[in-house]
């Protein structure tokens, strides 16, 4: 089929001058110059500010490696991961209730969604840590028997607050990812006589990812966040241990710096590992996959001194 | 071209069952009646014509075949079996979805929108439900579908993503995809209308490639041209009847009908 295009190149036996390119004084913005003016001079204001406040800044570095942040950041870490792990295997299970024809399953899930996601982590927190008012024992019967207080340790508190709260915010998300998936598809898996789990499993799931990965990241950078929560229920983190550090070396306020900045380091490296899993997810929606940000540069490498036109 | 039986009275004129049997079929969404009672016959290795104005029903009575759709009354027998259904006694019990499934592998379905899976390439389409559903060695389906893909004359494209095809080279691809099981039964719904006039063609031939070789197909289409050419059966449904049925020739040439006629005045 194609070989037939050369036949048909008829009147382009002589090549055209190639055009002349446009060489014209391109609109200057003075406006822009002006705003960027005072947006420098505003955050020039701001760094002169703090750095002549009564804040030692050298305590930020001193204890930036301290044995006891760093055993912080790891279990920050911790805690993102396998809230989140809890979180995403809720959600997965709680979209498929909510799409399920069973008026009961669905409706469960409708209101497990509404209360975890109607009601703030922190009061869902202390709720789980002081459910030994309701349930004094924890009784599985042959296996285990204790007091609830005695189970509930300040860790798997904080693991199922944060988790069966994520799993609320993650059910939506997977929701909305497997109805983003054309009908189109579950009637072909269908038709070539694959099941519900399979259809689900290998042609469902895999599309709604592209859908749901991106939010899902941004819960995950939530989530790393909120774990600073639990100091509340007596487990310690990256938090808790600045806090603990700030009190006792007399440096308080230096330590929350400090923290602020591990926050940031965390979820910028996340927000890396973020771009990448939606590039992989989006192999087959595009016709090509989008440029990663090393790709991007060799690129802007090689059209250095290019006149690129607009701003001058 | 496989024997042509005369007419379409042939009363199972090879002693064997027909393919698909309906008697007296309806389907309604809500309040909208859409089949009427539909009673056909499609025998086996017989390329069937389903033509119509849209709204006929003729896309729903080919998704009731496979069970895409539940019947609210009549019968329906693929192959001498209900479909959707078992009956014991004077008692119906509607079967399991993995029954379901079960059948579904003997019936092949081409959507009008193609309805490849975007995250697949085109082999890994073809593959994908011999090796989840029957079970087959990776090798051995990654063989059988470049095979087929070399029938639909898309070997070189084996590798591609659907994004990365054409219209009509997606289309050759889901025909593959639905040979790859086996089925004794191919139902093809508009497999052109969704294309570019000039990507039609490469769909037809192979469509005419898979007639000859014997296979049974139902289509619905508004390819006159492929109708009468490759056609064994037509029948014209309208407002979810069948105004009327004989040889393809037969009806678009002559048709006894007014309906029939209104519409092909429009459509030729």
């Amino acid at each position: 089929m194609t070989a037939d295009i050369d036949k048909t190149a008829g009147p382009l036996d002589s090549p055209p001058a190639p055009p002349q390119p446009v060489k014209a004084i391109p609109v200057r913005h003075y406006g822009r110059y002006v705003t960027a003016l005072v947006a420098l001079a505003v955050l020039a204001a701001i760094v002169y500010a703090f750095s002549q406040g009564k804040i030692n800044w050298q305590a930020v570095p001193d204890y930036f490696f301290d044995h006891r942040i760093m055993t912080g950041v790891g279990k920050t870490l911790m805690l993102t991961v396998l809230s989140m792990l809890i979180g995403v295997a809720g959600g997965i299970v709680l979209a498929v209730m909510r799409l399920s024809k069973n008026p009961v399953t669905s409706g469960i899930a409708w209101f497990y969604i509404w209360f975890f996601r109607g009601t703030p982590v922190l009061v869902q927190l202390f709720l789980w840590f002081n459910l030994g008012l309701v349930f004094e024992y924890i009784d599985l019967m042959p296996i285990y028997k204790d007091y609830w207080s005695n189970f509930m340790t300040p860790l798997l508190t904080a693991l199922l607050g944060l988790g069966l709260n994520e799993a609320a915010y993650m059910a939506e998300i997977c929701r909305a990812g497997l109805l983003a998936v054309d009908e189109g598809q579950t009637e072909a898996a269908h038709a070539l006589g694959m099941s519900h789990g399979k259809t689900l499993r290998r042609i469902i799931i895999p599309q709604a990812m592209r859908v749901i990965v991106p939010p899902t990241g941004n819960e995950v950078i939530n989530m790393l966040k909120t774990t600073s929560l639990v100091a509340a229920v007596q487990y310690p983190e990256l938090f808790r241990y600045a806090q603990d550090i700030g009190q006792v070396s007399g440096a308080p306020v230096e330590m929350y710096f400090l923290a602020a900045a591990w926050y940031l380091i965390l979820t910028s490296v996340l927000s890396v590992g973020q771009y990448y899993l939606e590039r992989y997810y989006a192999r087959g929606s595009s016709r090509r996959l989008p440029p990663t940000p090393w790709q991007k540069v060799k690129a802007n490498l090689f059209s250095v001194g290019r006149p690129k036109g607009g701003m001058a | 071209m496989t024997g042509k039986l005369s007419k379409q009275q042939v009363p199972a004129g090879r002693g064997d069952l027909p393919m698909v049997r309906a008697e007296g079929v309806h389907k309604s969404f809500g309040q909208v009646e859409v089949l009427k009672g539909i009673d056909l016959e499609v025998r086996a290795g017989e390329v069937f014509c389903l033509i119509g104005p849209s709204g006929s029903g003729k896309s729903t009575f080919l998704r009731c075949i496979n069970h895409l759709e539940k019947i609210n009354a009549g019968r329906l027998w693929v192959d001498g079996e209900l479909v959707g259904y078992r009956q014991q006694g004077d008692k119906l019990y509607e079967l399991r979805d993995r029954e379901v499934a079960m059948k579904r592998r003997d019936i092949g379905m081409v959507f009008q929108r193609f309805n490849l899976f975007p995250h697949m390439t085109a082999v890994e389409n073809v593959m994908e439900a011999p090796v989840q559903v029957k079970g087959v060695r990776k090798a051995d389906a990654h063989e059988r579908a470049m095979s087929l893909l070399a029938r639909v004359g898309l070997a070189d494209r084996a590798g591609h993503y659907p994004s990365q095809l054409s219209g009509g080279q997606q289309q050759r691809v889901a025909i593959a995809r639905a040979l790859a099981m086996d089925p004794k039964l191919m139902l093809f719904d508009e497999p052109t209308s969704a294309l570019d006039p000039e990507l039609v063609g490469d769909v037809l031939d192979v469509m005419r490639d898979l007639a000859e070789s014997g296979m049974t197909m139902i289509v619905v289409t508004h390819e006159m041209g492929f109708a009468r050419e490759v056609g064994d059966s037509l029948v014209f449904m309208d407002g979810g009847v069948v105004v009327e049925s004989g040889r393809p020739r037969d009806v678009l040439t002559n048709p006894q009908h007014k309906r029939t006629q209104s519409f092909l005045s429009k459509v030729l």
